[in-house]
Formats: structure tokens, sequence, C-alpha cells
């Protein structure tokens, strides 16, 4: 079953590539009628699931592959995986809706993007670490094609250095895999094993160097402060719909690798590194809002608040390492705080870059200073765009302030200094409004002239995005009656 | 959910009701813009009554949320008076809405829209049981205000004064934030009810963070000034949002978690300061105001900061009698005043000399609203006021002091617009009007008709802090029993009668001081420009800067350096492949010369041969 919604899509890409004959219509609509079939696979997964207990996973399955190394193909859900599994199927399903209007080699950009949504989902259910680092790989390399194949500006530049600095961080994960293996006995990249008898327990040194190179490795990734600087090109030269891909999708392999990596193989070394990770969450926090606050350009500062909300989850996840200061139930909160605000960030600024597209499309550019006015012309883009912004600013009601008063008040409850990271939020609140003021408000002027307002399409892709961070936002017990069990286990997993 | 019993039910449905019909409206837009106010008024009433219902029936109902804790709502005597107070003032600003929009006319189901969801995000917020719950609702409510004040969006110096009032009040919201963190560790739990009992320490800090969100709400000092730019909103939004309800609740946050401050010993001594402080200041800047608005705006502040001046004394059933009485008057206030500049085009203070005699219900309104702000015996504020001042006599001297001082201010701002709008119309009146915008020059007739019953609470609201009602009231909501004091309230009214007097007076010979200090709300705007705003930005461009050309410098100069090494690399491979072509050539011109003596020819080789071995002798012999 978990095999099937993992390979559906990459079978669905093969056959469309191989279709030559096919009309650019049908292929659209087939890779829509995919993502919908996934989504309803994926709500068939939640329905079904049953969170198993701390070491078990849920739709396990395992098959020999490369015995020598130990190494099998092994995928299965827990309560870290199964939400960021959902996320990925809503997130490629808004964009397949967004995607319907598009005209440049649209069965080449469905297989693509077939092809992506099978990396995505098979990281999240990968239980052997070469099999994780094998989708993690290959995400790039899909993402580099949407980037260089469907971008504009200087798509092929941005591309390459996408391409190029991820895949170096995944270098050093590798490097990190890798020292897990040696130094487990029995020799194995089996996740689940590794986490049961996590390697290094007794050598300080060499398992903070492995859990060095993994840090720097999911850093680049994610990214934290002071490696995001690809990101930003990377999704001003990225089309909308691989931004909110790349921002909703690409960035939690990032974030997941903590949780399901770092914190429960190498519980000793996280602990010692700790504070470290906190000081980049809190960093990344607030550099990555103030940097935004100074953007012109409305997707540079959607990826600089992409930085700063990545930092919750890092200051989230980096607060559970601070076992001697705490009970675990401060430290159970930031992590399903952290794990909530993936989810969150996902669907919030999945539809933000969406909204954006629209913005490059209709009129070429991203510059708030050429627009004005936009409510005029634009009333649903520009109630849409309001909404999101509210959403991404944690306003409550919305699954941004569930995960953000979470990791807030986890993190503040285990150590009181992480209160600094509170301005992060005045931050982006002001940094928000001013572009709501400098797009929608004021006389329509410059490019808002003529704006032709959101289709039918358009908000059939963002609005169930914004729907379900309101519902999570208003009731958010369906999620985190997932999340925090797990959230429990990792925390367990820290303190061993 | 306990859905079964009725009153709980009724509870959902008092929040759930203008959640849903305000969100509708907002997104129907424009196709529903002839329904709107019908609907909203429909809304307004039910959600009204349902006030009502669970006032008597006091239910409370919780489900499961966040961080162990509930969505909960409950009602309470506190709670009780207030829902019903915020209800009903809601009803009659959407009535008088309803009949004479104003700017609100341009899109009412975007108006009503957001005015329901604001007044359900201050319903949640009076009867929220937890802080989670509270949070919710208290950040929701600054959301629509942004909203609502920036309504008018094509004038984008409206929607900066929203933003402005987003922003501080925010900031001040942080404070929560850290009260729910601070409340988690306090282990006591997330229970409004149960803040007190958190581990000392981490209770400081919840009741610190409450104090300062609930002062930044209630634009009490040094939030004010977000109050002064909100009065670009359109006047029913002044007149729910700025009297009774969303100000009013920084107030009510404060009354309801009295215990929580007095236990921290200094929160509710800074409370009390700052209330008293603020009132007094505030009172101020309302008397050097030339505009009604602005005017009004600062006596809310004001008024309210005997509110929290209350909560500080724990004299909550006093502190909630003038958070009542304030609502009724300050709401009818702003629709009065909003009348005035939909027909007047004017809210200047001089150009709306007279105006109390144009339309002859509206000026008697706005006389009673004035009368009772002033404090003058026997409206309601006089009594309310003066309770408060009586329990704050007992804390303080010097307190009370400030307190007096304050309540004389009132009356002073106060009898300011009474004189100014009771005069005689000036010749040449007409020339001073539309100043801000074309005027109507009429007033519905019904729409005034709220206006009247906001005036009879204006005027006998007192009642709830004198005898008999007083006790009751305290019983209601708790706090310290504040005796009635005769000479006291004897005192209060003296002082408002001789300060109207002097205020008259003054005001005749055009000596009633106007400091200009107090005319730019003590400076506020400026210093928070100058001192947050302003840093903020330019550390932001800095950072900026500092990401471009320093960080993603390094990591293009790391790739550049990348390159160079590789074409180095390409040149020392150069060499050694060089070197490698050299060894070749060299071999072959061995080869070349090896093959010289391969000529085919017999004697050459017996030369060799013979050569060969006379070299193999002539080792022999040497090395014997």
């Amino acid at each position: 079953m978990l095999s099937l919604v993992v390979l559906l899509p990459v079978a669905a890409a093969a056959s469309l590539a191989l279709a030559r004959w096919l009309s650019d219509a049908v292929a659209r609509r087939v890779w829509l009628a995919v993502a919908i079939a996934e989504l309803v696979l994926v709500a068939a997964l939640w329905a079904g699931f049953d969170a198993p207990k701390p070491g078990r996973l849920a739709y396990e399955e395992q098959v020999a592959w490369i015995p020598g190394i130990g190494s099998s193909y092994h995928v299965g859900l827990d309560g870290l995986s199964l939400p960021l599994v959902a996320l990925t199927a809503v997130v490629f399903a808004a964009c397949a809706a967004y995607a319907l209007r598009e005209q440049r080699r649209p069965r080449a950009q469905a297989a693509l993007f077939l092809s992506l949504q099978t990396t995505c989902l098979g990281l999240f259910t990968a239980q052997d670490l070469i099999l994780f680092f094998l989708w993690f790989d290959l995400s790039i390399v899909g993402m580099y094609f949407a980037i260089a194949g469907w971008g504009h500006g200087d798509a092929a530049r941005s591309a390459l250095k996408f391409f190029l600095y991820t895949f170096l961080g995944s270098l050093a994960l590798l490097l990190g895999f890798i020292g897990l293996y040696v130094a487990a006995a029995p020799h194995t990249f089996d996740m689940v094993e590794l986490t049961r008898n996590p390697p290094l327990a007794g050598r300080p040194v060499a398992a903070g160097l492995v859990l060095g190179a993994i840090l720097l490795g999911l850093a680049v990734k994610t990214p934290t402060v002071p490696f995001h600087t690809w990101l930003p090109p990377a999704h001003t030269d990225a089309p909308a719909i691989g931004s909110a891909v790349l921002a909703g999708i690409l960035l939690k392999m990032g974030t997941y690798g903590f949780v399901r990596i770092g914190m429960p193989m190498l519980p000793g070394a996280w602990r010692a590194w700790a504070w470290v990770v906190v000081a980049v969450g809190i960093v990344s926090i607030l550099y990555g809002a103030l940097v935004a606050l100074a953007q012109n350009d409305l997707k540079r500062m959607i990826a600089y608040t992409s930085v700063n909300h990545m930092g919750y989850v890092v200051l989230g996840v980096g607060t559970a390492g601070l076992v001697a200061r705490s009970d675990a139930e401060a430290r159970t909160v930031a992590v399903s705080g952290a794990v909530t605000q993936m989810v969150s960030h996902g669907l919030i600024t999945g539809a933000l870059f969406l909204l954006a597209g629209v913005l490059h499309e209709r009129a070429g550019t991203y510059d708030l200073d050429s627009y004005g006015g936009l409510a005029g012309p634009a009333p649903r883009f520009a109630m849409l765009l309001a909404v999101g912004a509210f959403a991404s600013l944690g306003l409550p009601g919305f699954s941004g302030f569930i995960a953000e008063l979470q990791v807030f008040a986890g993190s503040i409850a285990v150590a009181p200094v992480t209160a600094v990271a509170l301005l992060g939020i005045l931050v982006t609140a002001a940094l928000f409004l001013r572009a709501l003021q400098h797009l929608l408000v004021g006389a329509t002027r410059g490019s808002s002239v003529g704006f032709t307002d959101l289709r039918a399409a358009e908000v059939w892709a963002v609005g169930p995005l914004l729907l379900l961070s309101l519902v999570i936002g208003l009731a958010p017990r369906t999620l985190l009656d997932v999340i925090e069990p797990a959230a429990r286990t990792v925390v367990e997993l820290v303190g061993r | 959910m306990s859905g079964a019993a009725w009153p709980e039910a009724a509870l959902w449905l008092l929040a759930a009701l203008p959640v849903v019909t305000g969100t509708l409206l907002c997104l129907a837009g424009r196709r529903v813009d002839a329904l709107a106010a019908a609907t909203s008024l429909v809304v307004a009433t039910a959600t009204f009554g349902l006030a009502l219902v669970v006032a008597v029936e006091r239910p409370s109902v919780s489900r499961p949320f966040m961080l162990a804790s509930s969505l909960g709502l409950g009602v309470d005597g506190l709670a009780a008076i207030t829902v019903v107070t915020v209800t009903a003032v809601a009803l009659l600003v959407l009535a008088v809405a309803a009949r004479q929009p104003g700017e609100a006319g341009a899109a009412p189901a975007r108006f009503h829209g957001l005015m329901l969801l604001f007044l359900a995000a201050v319903v949640i917020t009076v009867t929220a049981t937890t802080l989670p719950t509270l949070l919710l609702a208290w950040e929701v409510m600054g959301a629509t205000s942004y909203a609502l004040i920036g309504f008018v969006w094509r004038d984008g110096a409206r929607v900066t004064a929203g933003r402005t009032a987003f922003l501080t009040t925010r900031a001040a919201d942080l404070g929560l934030y850290a009260a729910v963190a601070a409340a988690l560790a306090g282990g006591a739990g997330l229970g409004l009810a149960d803040l007190a009992a958190a581990a000392p320490g981490w209770r400081d800090v919840v009741a610190g963070g409450v104090l300062v969100a609930a002062l930044g709400k209630a634009a009490q000092l040094p939030f004010s000034v977000w109050l002064s730019a909100a009065m670009q909103g359109p006047s029913p939004v002044s007149a729910l949002l700025h009297s009774a309800t969303m100000v009013a609740m920084g107030g009510y946050l404060l009354l309801r978690t009295a215990g929580l401050l007095a236990a921290t010993g200094w929160a509710a001594t800074a409370a009390a300061w700052i209330g008293a402080l603020t009132a007094l200041a505030l009172g101020v800047v309302a008397l050097a105001q030339r505009d009604l608005k602005q005017l009004l705006a600062a006596s809310t502040a004001a008024q309210l900061g005997f509110v929290v001046l209350a909560a500080g004394v724990d004299a909550i059933a006093a502190g909630t009698a003038q958070l009542v009485a304030h609502a009724s008057t300050k709401a009818l206030l702003f629709l009065g005043a909003g009348l005035w500049l939909d027909a007047l085009g004017t809210r200047s203070l001089a150009a709306l000399t007279g105006a109390a005699r144009r339309w002859r219900l509206l000026g008697l309104t706005m006389t009673v609203g004035a009368i009772a702000l002033a404090g003058a015996a026997p409206l309601s504020l006089w009594a309310t006021k003066d309770a408060v001042l009586t329990a704050v006599r007992e804390v303080s001297p010097a307190l009370y002091a400030v307190g007096l001082a304050a309540a004389a201010l009132s009356a002073a701002y106060a009898g300011k617009v009474l004189v100014l709008v009771l005069r005689t119309i000036p010749a040449g009146a007409e020339d001073a009007y539309d100043d801000e915008r074309p005027g109507t020059r009429r007033v519905d007739r019904l729409a005034q008709a709220p206006l009247v019953l906001l005036a009879a609470g204006a005027a006998a609201l007192g009642v709830l802090a004198l005898p008999p009602l007083a006790g009751s009231v305290q019983e209601l909501v708790g706090g310290v029993a504040v005796p009635v004091d005769g000479a006291g309230l004897a005192v209060s009214a003296v002082l408002a009668v001789v300060v109207l007097g002097l205020v008259a007076w003054l005001v005749r010979g055009h000596r009633l001081p106007e400091p200009s200090w107090a005319g730019r709300w003590l400076g506020l705007a400026t210093a928070t420009r100058v001192v947050v705003v302003q840093p903020v930005y330019a550390l932001a461009a800095g950072l900026a800067r500092f990401d471009d050309s320093v960080l993603d410098a390094a990591v293009e100069a790391t790739a550049r350096g990348g390159l160079r090494m590789a074409l180095r690399a390409a040149r020392i491979d150069a060499v050694v492949d060089g070197g490698v072509g050299a060894v070749a050539r060299g071999a072959r011109r061995l080869g070349d010369l090896a093959r010289r003596p391969q000529t085919g020819q017999l004697h050459d080789y017996y030369l060799v041969v013979a050569g060969g071995l006379a070299a193999a002798a002539l080792v022999v012999l040497v090395t014997r």
C-alpha cells in the first residue's frame, strides 16, 4: 500500500514521458488526476493510521536490496512522517491544479513533477539511510530541472547554484551516514536499527563529528543562516509551482532529517550540541525576518521568511536537546511545535508562492514598488494574499499560530533566553503588512492597471491550502494527536 | 463537547454565529452588499440575545485544543456583565451604521462581515477561560481592527494607521506569548483562573506578560499613540472598537487577572500607577486636542486608565462599573461625532461650534454624553469613577491625588466639547465645514434612535456603583468591597462642576491652554519612530546588504575559488601531460636510434656481435 502511494506518481510520470502522442490538455489532466488519486490514497493512509508504539512503524514494508552493506528497501510511517506525506500530497495537488494553465511543455512538466512527488514521498517514508539519501539527491536533480527548464530571469544560473550548493550539502550528509554505518555494530544503514541501538554512544568526539556532518548537510537544505543564500535566487527565478514545492516540501527534508536522523540516532551528541542548534535557530528567526523586511521583491521576501519560519523548527528541535534543564513535557511541546511548523509552513508558503507566481504571470515582475491598489482590479487575489500573509505572520486561527506558540512555549519554558525569538513574529507582521500595503492599497497604478484577477484554477490551487491552514488553526487535534506521541518518542530518544 | 444542554449550546453559538456570518459576508463580498446590513443586524440581535441567555445561565464549555489545554469558554459574573455590554453596544453601533453608514457604505458586506468577525473575537475574549483561547481571540481582534481601521483602502494613510494599531498592539501581545510559556513552565496550568498558582518566578513572568499585553490593547502608556492613528477609521469602527470593545478588553483582562497581579506583589502596583498616570497624561492630551475624534480617543485612554487603576487595587466591581459606563458614554460620543462628520464634513472642534443646536435629538444625546464624560453628578461616570477613587484612597494617598487630578481633567476636556457644541451657531459656520470631506447636511432620524439608548446608559449606568446595586455587582465579580463614600461622591461632584465652570470661562476668553506637546500626543509617535521603527529598518537594510555582499559573496567567491583551483589543476595537468608527451617523444627518439643499427646488412650485425664480444671480454678482464 505505502509503496504504491510512493511509486504511483513516478509510474504515471514514466507513462507520460513515453506517451509522445498525448495532447497537452490531456497531459495536464492526467497529472491532476494522479495528484488527486494520491490525495485520496494518503487520506486512506491517515484514516487507517494507528499510532505505532515507540520504535515501531505503521504500513511497514521491507525488501532486501543491497544486503552486502546492510541496506534494504525499508519504508514505514509514524507520527513524524505521516503529516509530511500528507503535506506532500496536498501541495503537489495544488501545484497540479495551478499548472492547468501551463503553456510551456506541459507533458514534460507533469512528468517531472510527478517524479519529484515520488522522491518527496519516498524520502518521508524511507527507513533506510541509503534509500533516504537516494531520494534526497534525486529531489535535488528534479528541482534543478524544474528551475532550469521552467524558470525565468537568470534561471540557469540560479538552478546551478541551487544544485551545487545543496548537492554539496548532501555529500556532507552522506559522510555522516557512512560514519553511522561504520560505527554501528553490526554495520547497517537501517534507520530503525540505528535508532534502536544508537552508535557512537560512548565516543563523544566521533559522535560530534558525525553529527556535525549530518547537521551541515541538513542545515544547507533547511536552510539555516548562514547556509541560506542559495534560497532567494532559486525562488526568485523558479516557476511558481517549483517555488511552492521547493519551499513547501523540499525544505522540510532538512528539518525532517533533524527529527528522524540527527536526534534519535545521535542523542548524546545532540544534547552536547543543543545550544548551538538553538542559537542557529534564534539567529535564523531574527536574521531571516529582518532581511525579509528589507526586500522589495515579493519572492525574495517570502524566501527569507522561509529562513525565519524554518528557524522556529530549528529552535524547537534544539530545545529538545536541553535535557538537563527541564521536564520532558516542555521539550515535547517544542518538538511537536517544530513538526507542526513543517506542515504549516508547507501549506502557507506554498500558497504564497503560488500567489506570487500570479504576479509574474500577469505583469512579469515581483517588484513591490511596481504595483499599487491591486485590490481594485483583483479583489480575489487581494483577499487570498491578505489571508495568506496573516496566516504566515502567525495569526491565531491559522496553523502557524499552533506551531509557533508550541515552539515558543516549549523553548521558553526550557530556556527563558529564547524569548528573544518572539521578536521574530513582530518583524514578520511588519514585513507582511508592508508588502500588502505596497501591493494592494492606494490608487491602482503601474503594473496593477489591467491586472486580471485570479482564475478558477488558481483559486482552487491556493484556496484549499489556506483553508487547511485555517482548519488546523481552529481544530488542531486531528494533526496534533498524530504528532504529539511521535514528538514524545523523539524527546525520550534524545533523553537516553 | 457537551452539546446536550442548551445553555452550553447557546455559548458555542454566541461565538460561532458572528464568526460564520462574518466570514460568509466577507467571502461573498459585493454580491451580498444589499443584504449585508440586515443580516448583520439580525446576527447582532441574536448575539445580544444569546449573551443575555449565557449571562443568566452561566454555562461553560470546552474542547481539546493545544498545550494540554482546551479551547474553553465560560461565563462568570464579570464575563456576564461584560458580554452583555459589548454585544449591546455592538448591536446599537451596527444599527446606526445600517441607517447611516458613511464611509462604510462603500462596501457594506465587507464592513459588516469584518465587524461581526471582530465582535466574535471580542465575545471569545470576554468568555475565554484559558490562555490559548484568550490569545487566539485577542490577536484576531487586533487583525480585524487592522482591516477595519484601514477600511477605506484607497487611502494608503488609513491602512498605515491600521498597521500602526496592529503592530503596536502585537508588540504588546508578545507579553501574552511569553505568559503562555511561563504558565506552561509554572506548572499550574493554562486556565486563566489557575495562573495565580504558578510557581513564583514564572508567575512574575505570567503577570508581567499579561500586564504588557493589556496595556497595549487598552492604549495605556507607553502604547497610547496607536489610538490616535486609529481615528482615521470610519466612525462606527471607532464607536465599537475604541470605546466598548478592543481598548476596553485591555482593562477587562486586568480585571479578570487582578488576583494574579496581586499575587506577584509588584504587578498590581505597576498597573495602578500606569493606569493613574495614563489617566492624568492622556487627560492633558485630550484637553489639548482640536479635533473631536482625537479628543475622544485620548479621553478613552484616560478613562480606561481608571479601569486599569481599579484592577491594580483589586476594586473589580468599581472597575467593571467604570468599564460599562464608559462603553455606553463613549460609543455614544463617537457615533455622534460620526454623524456630525457625515453631515457637516468636519471633526474640528472649532468648526463644530454650535453643532448641538443643528439637530435637536442628536445635540441632546451628545450633551448628555459630554456631561457624563465630565463626571458630573448624577450621571454614570461620576459614580463609577468615584468608586474607583474611593478604593484607591484606601491604598495610597499619592495614587489618589493623581486619580483626583485626572478626574478634574476629564471634567475639563469634556467641558471643552460641551461648551463649544452648545454655543450658538456662529455666523459663517458653513465656511468652516467640509474640511474633511463634503458633508451631506442631513442626519438620519432613525440613526439617532440608538444614540438615545446609549445616552440613557451614559446617564443611568452609575447605579452599578451606587447602593443598592453596587453590593450585588461586587458579589457578582469579586474583588475588595468598597464602601460607598458620601463625602467622596460630594467632592467629585463639586470638583466636576467647578472645573466645568472654569473651562466655560476659559473657553469664552480663548484662554484654555492647549499645550502643543500634549496636542502631539506627548510626541509618542515621533519617539516610537525614532527609537524603534527607524533603527529596525536600518538594521534590516544593513543585514540585507551583509547578506548579499558578505555571506552570498563569500559563497560565490568559494565557488569561483573552486573554479580557479580547477583551472590551476588543469594547468598542472597540462604540465604533467606535457611531461608524458615528452617521455613518449623521448622513447620514440630512442626507438628511432635503436632502429638505426637494424640495417638488414649481415656485415653490420657481425660488427655489432664482434663489438659486443670485445666489450664482454673487456668486462671480464676488468672485473677479475
